[in-house]
């Protein structure tokens, strides 16, 4: 599974790197950042759906 | 201004850059004479431009017959996108090409459409010389040709020539660049798999359809093979547009084409100004894609300016920092944030205040923003912080 982020959707409400932090962090301007080219760690998948349906903006696709 | 004139290298007989096309446009007696628009073998276009290695002119330098093999191979109706606006402020390859040779262009259109049986073939311009220059080219074509192929004409900014800024124009929408995937080969102009080109490779393209792939090796080399057409600029003799085959260095291009760099030459400016800034060291560094890149420059658009000896590298860095900060779309927060903090580090820079954490940031964004933006805008300007921090060399120009 691969992650995602629209950055022109992206405010920065973090909620994707609470919820999934081996897919993605909180770069120093603020805004949401991929880990590495976003794949999803083996075991991750379900809190990467998290992350994905916790953005408020919509910025976050996941593909298999 | 007027459209700009062209040369070739001395050492080629020029594809794009032939006859009397470098000074003034060829009328299409002219352009059939050269083989313009005769028939080509469709069915084998894509395989000869793989075997010829075609890469793509546009800046990114993709293998052009993937990009054509992925929408050929797409279920229902395509659709294909000369792509003629030159977004790179310091390129004018295209406008003279779009210019001078504008049925070189539809030409390669045609064969493009052909070869993916696209059912919309449409031109993508911006610049009003090159809007005029290939509207009469259609209307000289016979009615059923000309029939084929839109134009589609969008104000002038840098990211409107991005392909998915393309399709969403096409489609009714601002010219502005949208998160992929999906790319435009998967769903772009109708939501249908489109081939965005642009209009240099086109060129080329039918060339190779119609002369082949081995001929089109003859120049260049083995990962950038034949020839292309570059804008050089700035401090040197003879500035222009001019077809030179891949291989030499960048120095013996320049001496051949545009004139010698002079020894006091602060540095250059690479890719047009997506490669930011070099220092002269990068002269001796063969013209072809890979080479630059390990060099840590790029090709790019293959606008090369040479600064003068009054120019200060940091000073050109500061108001090509600043131009980003202002061009930027302000689509993506991170590219708003990103460009205003390169540009005030720069300013910084600049003013020699800048202390060991403004180098530190601009080498850091310098990796770290590249990729991060919904097209390569943002990374434009990260090469333009990694490379003005990027050697010892330009940091003791710096100060």
């Amino acid at each position: 599974m691969k992650a995602f982020l629209d950055s022109t959707k992206c405010s920065g409400y973090g909620a994707c790197a609470d919820t999934c932090p081996s897919v993605f962090e909180i770069d120093e301007f603020g805004f949401g950042a991929l880990i590495g080219d976003g794949t999803v760690p083996a075991g991750d998948e379900s809190s990467a759906r998290q992350a994905e349906q916790a953005c408020p903006e919509h910025a976050i696709a996941l593909r298999d | 201004m007027s459209p700009p004139a062209a040369r070739s290298h001395p050492d080629i007989v020029p594809r794009l850059v032939v006859g009397s096309s470098g000074s003034r446009p060829l009328t299409l007696a002219e352009e059939r004479a050269l083989g313009t628009y005769a028939p080509v073998p469709v069915s084998s276009v894509i395989g000869e431009l793989e075997r010829a290695g075609l890469r793509g002119r546009g800046g990114a330098g993709f293998p052009a017959h993937v990009k054509w093999r992925a929408v050929a191979a797409a279920a229902g109706p395509r659709v294909v996108v000369a792509n003629g606006e030159e977004g790179e402020p310091a390129s004018f390859k295209d406008r003279w090409l779009l210019t001078h040779r504008p049925h070189a262009v539809l030409d390669g259109l045609l064969v493009a459409a052909d070869a993916v049986n696209a059912w919309r073939a449409i031109v993508y311009l911006s610049h009003p010389s090159t809007v005029r220059a290939v509207r009469a080219a259609i209307a000289e074509l016979p009615p059923a040709v000309a029939a084929r192929v839109e134009t589609h004409v969008v104000p002038h900014r840098y990211v409107a020539g991005e392909e998915s800024a393309v399709c969403r124009s096409i489609n009714g929408g601002p010219a502005l660049p949208v998160a992929k995937p999906p790319r435009p080969f998967e769903s772009g102009v109708d939501e249908r798999p489109t081939l965005v080109s642009n209009v240099e490779t086109l060129a080329h393209a039918a060339w190779i359809a119609r002369y082949g792939a081995t001929a089109y090796r003859a120049y260049g080399t083995g990962e950038s093979p034949g020839t292309g057409l570059a804008t050089f600029a700035g401090a040197c003799a003879r500035p222009g547009v001019y077809e030179v085959p891949y291989g030499p260095t960048l120095r013996e291009l320049l001496a051949e084409c545009a004139g010698e760099v002079p020894e006091d030459a602060p540095g250059l400016l690479m890719g047009g100004w997506f490669g930011g800034v070099a220092t002269t060291a990068v002269l001796d560094v063969a013209w072809c894609y890979d080479a630059l890149r390990a060099a840590g420059s790029c090709l790019g658009c293959a606008a090369v300016t040479v600064l003068a000896s009054h120019e200060r590298i940091a000073e050109v860095a500061a108001r090509l920092a600043r131009w980003y900060a202002a061009e930027s779309a302000q689509q993506c927060g991170v590219c708003r944030k990103g460009t205003a903090a390169i540009a005030d580090a720069l300013d910084r820079v600049r003013d020699a205040v800048a202390d060991q954490a403004d180098y530190d940031n601009l080498d850091r964004w310098g990796t770290a923003l590249r990729g991060r933006g919904a097209c390569a805008f943002l990374d434009g300007a990260a090469n333009l912080a990694r490379t003005t921090v990027d050697t010892a060399t330009l940091k003791e120009q710096l100060t």
